[in-house]
């Protein structure tokens, strides 16, 4: 039978680490085993996430939300028709449906070009650009105009995968694409953002050749600095013509992580 | 040269070795999305008959990846042990499974054997093994390595504490240490994977967590999981790495999407020897892959991605890593659809790294957009655990908060020990028992307090 000093359920005598992460940690145990009561919230989390990956982007709420920034986009469509697909052929999600080029061959472009287009795509959570994308681009826009970058039309992509955005560049004929895409979500996260910085986009480039700055979003890395971050990317890619491995994020004391002291409790002296 | 086999009057015909192993492949998702899978089951099993049939040297002399553009068949071709290959030789993929199973293979003679193996042709008789055959088997093999601790000896299972923090911020990333180490896990690696690349950034985490592992005396290694380049630039400016990561793949084209190539993974390797920091042995490289990796980055060559998960592990033992684990789950879908792809995509890679000599963990994980769950992980986990499998992941409660997948908790971990009897690595054990982690008994338990050190460490906070 269980008393207090012999419970079923054992608890943590380090719960009160929990303020510190949103990792699950402290679940206590049943023998060592997950108790109960943190099993079942992970299933609800999982169903929840599941849901996250298939709830389609509300285009026009969107759209609306840009408008009022200032910018209205260009919304195209990649060669994935529906979610199944995209799911399955991360091909066709790279590459935008005839209509869609057909599309951006008509936008307008200055005779020096443009030196950066930004592309939003849903990716694997609607949620994260529905959440993220026009807050973070409503702090990213204003110090590029500053600094004089022309700036292309934003475009939105439905079942966009990030090489998406270098088919757009390339078509649009813009030296740098800047991609919002919805990361998949997590158990904790269903809106996380990722942005990926590509130099001279064009069609069959690979990881190798972008930046990526993930889990942005408001509880995740911050508008402010993911901004700061993405800001030196940009500037370091055109300085230097390449962008990708090769460029290192050398950007000092930029996150919160740097902000915040660099020694953790367990190594505090004591 | 091209292959045929006739079932009941009719010919199944495969123009190379390549479509011969594609198609006699089990079906997966990433196959189709190459369009090198078998039209059908029976097809599927007629190229599984023809494969049979074929003599392992000819692997020696029909490369999947042409010789000539690919630094990895090179690698596999020219490193390849004739004497070491010799006692099977004569066989065919068919004639070798027998042998495995038989009672001429085992511990000794299965490592012995391992130069002399290529890639190519344990994946060959992996595709016309069942899961049985394949756990039977690999639990046969023994691949121990060392850095301070010994991993991979008979009986224990090891783990990967996964402390991610989607900001790195060190009190988080700690109060997650705290949580594994009070749940005996992290004897394979204390290994962040950072938020950022940024050298400053990856530093403040080497930095933090050589101060941790010394601090409490703990017979572990740390990695942070960048890219290779930027491990050695930290080595470089002297910070305490222990383990040099990198993502590795099974062909040239891929790991140049990776931003690496053979030279700069020796580049790696080379700056980890340099700091000789291991205490028991120096095995200093820490690789991870993953099927579908060379299709993702549409340098697959019209080969299956089983096979080129295979030829992964030739890159990974040239650099006599401490650990190899294959992220079973983490790449999507469109590569493993659901719970039974990832499940025998998880032994296979286990049963491949093993007979090849290389320490093979696996992050036995899925994705919330596969159609996988818990179960599906407990059973992938049994499994292995079975198989001998040499580490495996533990993050707090299944839920990587920095890589938004779901992979093995620590308590799934304890689960696999108690179940199966396995216990940590045996210089890590010794200080669980030691620290107070665990109780001394004969079976595995917990203490229900907090260890001295720790408790006076957490005695600041609120």
């Amino acid at each position: 039978m269980s008393d207090d000093n012999n419970p079923i359920v054992v608890p943590n005598p380090w719960s009160k680490l929990r303020q510190y992460t949103t990792a699950r940690i402290a679940l206590g145990r049943a023998g060592t085993s997950l108790p109960t009561k943190p099993h079942l919230e992970f299933q609800l989390a999982h169903a929840r996430a599941r849901n996250a990956v298939h709830h389609e982007l509300d285009v026009k709420r969107l759209e609306a939300s840009l408008v009022a920034l200032g910018h209205q986009p260009l919304v195209l469509h990649s060669a994935a028709e529906n979610r199944p697909m995209y799911l399955q052929r991360p091909d066709k999600g790279r590459r935008l449906e005839a209509a869609s080029r057909e599309a951006l061959t008509k936008v307008a472009r200055p005779a020096e070009g443009y030196d950066v287009v930004f592309v939003i795509g849903d990716g694997l959570s609607s949620f994260a650009i529905e959440e993220n994308a026009t807050a973070f681009l409503d702090v990213m826009l204003p110090p590029l105009v500053q600094q004089g970058w022309r700036i292309a039309p934003l475009v939105v992509v439905r079942e966009a995968r990030v090489a998406v955005g270098d088919e757009v560049g390339e078509l649009l004929g813009a030296s740098m694409v800047v991609v919002l895409i919805g990361e998949r979500p997590g158990l904790s996260s269903p809106d996380s953002m990722g942005i990926y910085m590509t130099l001279k986009p064009r069609v069959g480039l690979t990881d190798e050749s972008r930046n990526c700055i993930s889990n942005v979003r408001r509880e995740g890395l911050n508008y402010g600095v993911a901004v700061h971050k993405l800001l030196y990317l940009m500037t370091e890619a055109r300085k230097r013509g390449h962008s990708g491995v090769q460029l290192k994020d050398e950007a000092e004391t930029l996150s919160s992580t740097l902000t915040a002291p660099s020694k953790s409790f367990l190594i505090e002296s004591q | 040269m091209s292959y045929s086999y006739s079932i009941a009057g009719h010919r199944f015909s495969f123009e190379n070795l390549r479509v011969l192993m594609a198609k006699a492949t089990p079906a997966r998702s990433g196959d189709y999305l190459a369009g090198v899978a078998a039209g059908d089951d029976e097809e599927r099993v007629a190229a599984q008959m023809a494969l049979a049939d074929v003599p392992l040297k000819v692997f020696l002399v029909e490369h999947l990846v042409p010789y000539e553009t690919d630094e990895v068949t090179r690698l596999i071709i020219d490193d390849h042990d004739a004497k070491a290959f010799a006692p099977i030789s004569h066989l065919t993929v068919g004639a070798f499974r027998d042998w495995l199973l038989s009672d001429e293979a085992n511990e000794r003679s299965l490592a012995a054997l391992a130069p002399g193996l290529t890639p190519e042709m344990v994946a060959a008789v992996s595709k016309i093994c069942r899961v049985q055959d394949m756990v039977l088997i690999a639990q046969k093999c023994r691949v121990v390595t060392k850095f301070r601790n010994t991993i991979g000896l008979k009986g224990r299972l090891s783990t990967r504490l996964q402390p991610n923090h989607p900001t790195d911020d060190p009190t988080g990333i700690a109060a997650s240490i705290v949580d594994g180490l009070m749940y005996g896990n992290g004897d394979a690696v204390i290994g962040i994977n950072p938020a950022t690349d940024s050298i400053s950034a990856v530093i403040t985490l080497i930095d933090m967590l050589h101060e941790i592992i010394q601090r409490y005396n703990i017979p572990t290694q740390s990695c942070v999981l960048t890219h290779v380049t930027t491990s050695i630039e930290a080595i470089n400016r002297r910070a305490p790495v222990d383990l040099v990561f990198q993502s590795i793949a099974g062909t040239e084209a891929a790991n140049s999407s990776f931003g690496i190539n053979l030279a700069v993974l020796k580049e790696g390797y080379d700056a980890a020897q340099s700091l000789q920091r291991g205490t028991v042995g120096n095995n200093a490289m820490y690789f991870e892959t993953g099927q579908g990796s060379a299709l993702s980055a549409n340098a697959h060559h019209g080969v299956d991605q089983q096979t080129l998960e295979a030829r992964a592990y030739a890159v990974a033992r040239k650099y006599k890593p401490l650990l190899v684990n294959t992220v079973v789950g983490f790449i999507g879908p469109e590569y493993l659809y659901d719970g039974r792809q990832i499940i025998r995509a998880g032994l296979e890679d286990h049963f491949c790294g093993k007979l090849l000599g290389v320490p093979m963990g696996c992050d036995i994980c899925y994705t919330n957009h596969a159609e996988a769950d818990q179960n599906d992980m407990d059973t992938l986990l049994t499994l292995l655990a079975v198989a001998g499998i040499t580490f495996i992941m533990g993050i707090p409660g299944s839920d990587d908060i920095m890589l938004n997948y779901q992979t093995t908790s620590f308590h799934d971990a304890l689960y696999a020990r108690k179940a199966l009897g396995l216990k940590p690595s045996p210089e890590f054990e010794e200080w669980l028992l030691n620290v107070g982690i665990f109780e001394k008994s004969e079976a595995l338990k917990l203490a229900n307090t907090l260890p001295t050190p720790f408790q006076r460490a957490l005695s600041h906070l609120h």
